[in-house]
């Protein structure tokens, strides 16, 4: 039996409905209502509320915590200290590796970083526990802090062997190179700051725990609960049905997460706790502080003949987070001789976490400022610099790129910008007190490839329902999930109804690395595959079908109605079928998993990140790309820097919704040119503390900042990326942004800012 | 923030009677108040309320100048048609300041009380020490995080910025508080630190501002207000300049002059040694560059915040020639 589905392309002439058409976001309209309920709205009996303090010194020891005031002021329910949280176990990292059997405890008596969680007042009221809160004295014997990268006492950090990659002799080469550039540049700590801020409601009835919690990862965050509680995974469950952004940041369980389920556990009340924007900033970690060299030896045509990069970032003193400096360098260029290898520095700072494009995205900064000083240097073109070292295959793994419509998003991407009228010189395009500056740099974004599964069901009016715990924290999982289901068995969109954000639902790994469309496009193709496979096949065979007599040996459903290939027989619509044959339902399981995946399998890989396909696994490399062209305006006298004009063409191979995938690359540049010219967490270097720790202070662009954004789509479908085609959207925009900002300041001024963000002061 | 209490005040005699109460303040837009007692710096007992106050957002302007009532809502003013033609500095102050939502709740009142953005100041759980805040307790910024400190009119005690932009465009137009009867010029109205940075404003106990006035001048016909940051919206000055210009008949001799500076001083910055250094003088680009020079004549840097030095002249020569051209 053959079941036949209209399968679009990327280059298809679809209808918006259908996978690759530009369906707007189907969650658009309860948002902008105001309807849509985030996790901590939800109103629960007996709610109690808990606030967090955090330790105001970087080093030290909490000596004693006196809560005698706070527990005797109005409302107060609980006072957790250290000493009288209960004792949690320590469990397991997102790899899964089995934790050090020792307990843990979310409120810290050693002090580690300024803004650490010391305790949590519960009361009654929001405004009760923030009342008794201020009551709390926690006084601490105080020990000298490393601040940050350039601390004195840093020293040169740990060498992260796992990083280092290397053919050819990259240190001679270099050295006998007859023209070299060599530089130094820097990314200070950076911070998601969704709109969102964390906070959750934990509820525990009996041994069964309910966390309504803003999540990217229900089953991994679930897991943790479930390894620090002891009690087993199917007693956590997760719920998040919208999320006020993320970026990275709500991918794990928090301590916040945990201090909040201690809390109803130890009272027997549900409790809501949400961190202030403040304690956002030391609450998790941002992106980690960076610092590179990048060495180019190349010939005088400007053909490299070597790249030696050196790469540091900050950790915090307990825990490891290593930012990939070395990832962008070792793919981007051709080039014989190659060495990268990379330090990882101990700071009293949060533990650094992911942020969009983590690792890639400073990479970037590095190898695409660099390759620019290399254009200048030898007199060429900064777009044919980039054309003569062309990577025809990934030079790092040796292997033919899966797809890479690079070349294709240069010339798109020029042509639309008008390169090829650009003045070489530095400084020689102005228009009034304006220094005008073009810049272009590329960006790239590994495949992140994964396993998803998800239910699919017809229902008895004809409607469709699609379950997964996948999340949709913007980017469009509602919408292009419905749109392949409703492709896939035939019917309106508007007739399916997804539903994600609960980890009751079939399962999906992490929203994080754009993995998730690819992932569960496929796994909700396969289920609503299986769906229409028995919807025909009773069709045909149930002796109650009107198809019955038909003998037929398939059929076909479109826009909701079930007919012939040939049109004779009877024309029905799904509802009319399945009351005919007496079902009210018809329900199909799909997932991406290899067939003989055992149960273990199943929760390992929804649960860690621990099977992850590789991006570079058999014949193929697989990554996205992009490049953009930015011109900027730099006034002469003050040195502000505007972004007047953006044109990024972007190959993310098969588009499932061009107009949300734009959206999801504009939002990346948007975050880019942020990075490039406002963000920093400014560190008192004495306290060891974020100065800036809110949003008035820590500055993101204003839609005054944002001139027009025009992108160009260039992929094409890629099967080896995903089922349907897709390569990762979500975080490729962002990568490279910065450096072709750097690179258009530069040529409108003739100063090479190598440490961002661009302020200024830097320029006047 | 802990609990208090709130009052609508009936008049503006019972505002001040009221808000002479210890622990009392009083309440306008809210959108510095909430936030500081959010931050922990201001912990009112009782907040009164004046904004049900009749008559007192009212915008006059006729040929001796405008008189603005101390509830008039930023964005309201900014708009106004006599405010834009006769006091653009004052306008074009206000459309920089601040974002669309806070304009549309804050009041010219509020404006003139804002507190300083340094950033230890906000921060007392973080930073005890802030004489500011707690006068004799130390200066938590010195030595600390500097970028967004003034460099004109500090002290040894405090270097906190002045932040807004409205009374740089009232003081370099004379302009004058109403504290009921009583009659401040803005100048007064804003206190150098000293040894007393706790003490910002030349108001006392139970006085309220009731109204602002601003003399009507050529210079203030013929004015800007440019100002000058990273981000192009939402945020305070790095520098910024009110300048009005008036010219004698032969369109290029300067006969009136009135230049101040934001975002570099302790407050609102009169820079009269630029003033006078060109009245009288025939406006030319590197006149008006060297005097600019002026503006900054005495700023003392604490690191982070040189380039404010380097930056601030060049706003207000920018400006000055910004008005020739539209002679
Ligand atoms: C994020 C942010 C950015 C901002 N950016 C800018 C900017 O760029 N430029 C700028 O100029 N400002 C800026 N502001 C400050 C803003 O303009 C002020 O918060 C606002 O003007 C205060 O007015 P309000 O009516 O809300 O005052 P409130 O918050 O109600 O009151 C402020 C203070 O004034 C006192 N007060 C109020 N009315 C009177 C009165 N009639 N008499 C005596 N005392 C009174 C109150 O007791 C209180 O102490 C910003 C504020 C925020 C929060
Ligand atoms: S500069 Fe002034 S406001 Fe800031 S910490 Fe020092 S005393 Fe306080």
């Amino acid at each position: 039996m053959t079941v036949h589905t209209r399968h679009g392309d990327a280059s298809d002439g679809v209808t918006a409905e259908a996978v690759g058409g530009r369906l707007s976001r189907v969650d658009g309209p309860a948002k902008i209502t105001g309807a849509a309920k985030y996790a901590v709205e939800q109103q629960l009996e007996g709610l109690a509320y808990a606030v967090l303090l955090e330790s105001t010194i970087a080093s030290g020891k909490v000596r004693a915590i006196d809560t005698t005031a706070a527990e005797a002021a109005p409302g107060v329910l609980k006072v957790l200290t250290p000493d009288t949280i209960i004792s949690l176990r320590t469990a397991s990292d997102w790899f899964g590796t089995p934790p050090p059997d020792k307990p843990y405890c979310p409120l810290a008596h050693d002090i580690t970083f300024s803004g650490q969680h010391v305790a949590a007042v519960v009361a009654e009221t929001f405004e009760q526990a923030v009342a008794a809160a201020a009551l709390v004295k926690v006084s601490y014997d105080e020990t000298p802090a490393i601040v940050d990268l350039s601390d004195g006492k840093a020293g040169d950090g740990i060498p992260i062997d796992a990083m280092t990659k290397e053919w050819g002799d990259a240190q001679a080469a270099f050295a006998s190179a007859p023209v070299r550039v060599c530089a130094a540049y820097n990314t200070p700590r950076e911070y998601q700051a969704p709109m969102e801020p964390h906070g959750l409601i934990a509820r525990w009835e009996g041994d069964q725990l309910t966390v309504w919690e803003p999540s990217q990862w229900l089953d991994g965050m679930a897991r943790t609960y479930a390894e620090w509680f002891g009690v087993s995974f199917e007693n956590v469950r997760l719920v998040s049905p919208y999320i006020g952004g993320g970026f990275g940041s709500k991918a794990l369980a928090l301590s916040h997460g945990a201090v909040a389920a201690c809390a109803a556990k130890m009272l027997g009340r549900p409790v809501r706790l949400v961190m202030t924007r403040q304690q956002t900033f030391t609450g998790y970690g941002g992106r980690a502080a960076t610092r590179q060299t990048v060495a180019l030896g190349a010939d005088r045509d400007g053909r490299i003949q070597s790249i030696v990069h050196r790469g540091v970032n900050e950790t915090s003193m307990d825990g490891m987070w290593v930012e990939p400096l070395g990832s962008v360098t070792s793919i981007m260029y051709a080039t014989p001789n190659f060495s990268s290898k990379q330090n990882v520095v101990r700071v009293n700072s949060v533990v650094p976490g992911a942020m969009r494009a983590p690792g890639e995205n400073p990479s970037a900064f590095g190898i695409e400022s660099a390759i620019d000083e290399l254009a200048y240097e030898v007199g060429i073109d900064p777009l044919e610099i980039r054309l003569r070292n062309y990577a025809e295959q990934d030079p790092h793994a040796k292997k033919a790129w899966s797809t890479r419509q690079l070349r294709e998003a240069f010339a798109a991407g020029a042509e639309r910008f008008g390169w090829a009228r650009r003045a070489p010189e530095p400084r020689s395009m102005r228009d009034g007190n304006q220094l005008i500056g073009w810049g272009v740099a590329a960006g790239t974004y590994p495949v992140r490839r994964a396993y998803g599964e998800a239910i699919v069901r017809i229902l008895s009016d004809g409607s469709v329902e699609v379950e997964s715990s996948s999340i949709d924290m913007g980017q469009g999982t509602y919408t292009i999930l419905a749109q392949t289901a409703a492709e896939t068995v035939g019917v309106p969109a508007d007739t399916v109804v997804v539903k994600l954000g609960d980890s009751r639902f079939p399962r999906a790994g992490v929203t994080g690395g754009s993995r998730l469309a690819g992932v569960m496009t496929g796994a909700v193709y396969k289920a609503a595959t299986s769906a229409l496979d028995q919807l025909i096949g009773l069709a045909i065979s149930d002796p109650r079908s009107p198809f019955h007599a038909l003998q037929a040996n398939t059929l076909v459903v479109a826009n909701g109605r079930i007919a012939s290939p040939r049109g004779d027989g009877p024309d029905l619509s799904i509802a009319e079928l399945l009351a005919s044959i007496g079902r009210d339902h018809i329900e199909a399981t799909g997932d991406t998993m290899p067939a003989n995946s055992t149960a273990q399998d199943r929760y390992k890989n929804y649960t860690t990140i621990a099977m992850s396909l590789p991006h570079t696994e058999g014949d193929y490399s697989r990554y996205s790309w992009c490049a953009h062209f930015i011109e900027v305006r730099v006034d002469e006298d003050f040195g502000t820097v505007r972004v007047s004009r953006v044109v990024s063409a972007l190959d993310s191979g098969r588009l499932y919704n061009p107009k949300l995938a734009e959206s999801q690359w504009k939002g990346g540049i948007i975050m880019g040119i942020g990075q490039a010219l406002l963000e920093e967490g400014i560190v008192d270097r004495r306290h060891g503390r974020i100065v800036n720790n809110n949003l008035a202070d820590y500055l993101v662009p204003t839609n005054a900042d944002i001139p027009d954004i025009e992108v160009i789509s260039v992929g094409i479908p890629d099967l080896h990326s995903s089922v349907l085609g897709g390569k990762g959207v979500g975080e490729l925009a962002i990568v490279g942004v910065a450096p072709a900002i750097a690179n258009a300041v530069f040529h409108a001024t003739g100063k090479r800012v190598r440490d961002l963000p661009i302020t200024l002061e830097k320029l006047i | 923030m802990r609990d208090f209490s709130y009052l609508r005040a009936t008049s503006v005699d019972a505002a001040r009677e009221a808000a002479a109460l210890p622990g009392a303040m009083l309440l306008a837009g809210g959108t510095t108040l909430i936030d500081l007692a959010k931050c922990g710096v201001t912990e009112p007992d009782t907040l009164v309320d004046i904004t049900h106050l009749t008559g007192l957002d009212r915008i006059e302007v006729n040929e001796r100048g405008a008189t603005i009532g101390a509830l008039a809502r930023m964005g309201h003013v900014a708009d106004h048609a006599d405010i834009k033609s006769r006091f653009p500095a004052v306008s074009e102050a206000l459309w920089q300041a601040a974002s669309a939502q806070i304009r549309n709740m804050a009041t010219m009142g509020g404006n003139l009380m804002q507190r300083t953005r340094c950033p230890y100041f906000r921060d007392p759980s973080n930073f005890p020490a802030c004489n500011k805040r707690q006068p004799g307790s130390g200066c938590s910024a010195i030595g600390g995080v500097t970028r967004g400190h003034a460099v004109l009119g500090t002290s040894e005690a405090c270097i906190a910025m002045y932040p807004g932009d409205l009374a740089v465009a009232l003081v370099a137009f004379d302009a004058v508080v109403h504290l009921g009867e009583r009659r401040v010029s803005v100048d007064d109205f804003f206190l150098l630190p000293g040894t007393t940075p706790d003490r910002e404003h030349a108001i006392e106990l139970g006085e309220m501002i009731t109204a602002i006035e601003i003399p009507g001048t050529a210079a203030a016909r013929r004015s800007t207000y440019l100002k000058i940051r990273d981000r192009q919206s939402y945020e305070f000055a790095a520098a910024s300049a009110a300048v009005g210009i008036e010219f004698e008949a032969d369109g290029r001799t300067i006969r009136d002059l009135r230049v101040a500076l934001g975002g570099v001083a302790t407050k609102p910055w009169r820079a009269r040694a630029v003033e006078d250094a060109l009245k009288g003088k025939v406006l030319e680009p590197e006149t008006v560059r060297a005097a600019s020079l002026l503006a900054v004549e005495g700023a003392v840097d604490h690191g982070a915040n040189h380039y404010k030095i380097e930056l601030a002249p060049r706003v207000v020569a920018r400006a000055i020639l910004k008005l020739g051209e539209t002679a």
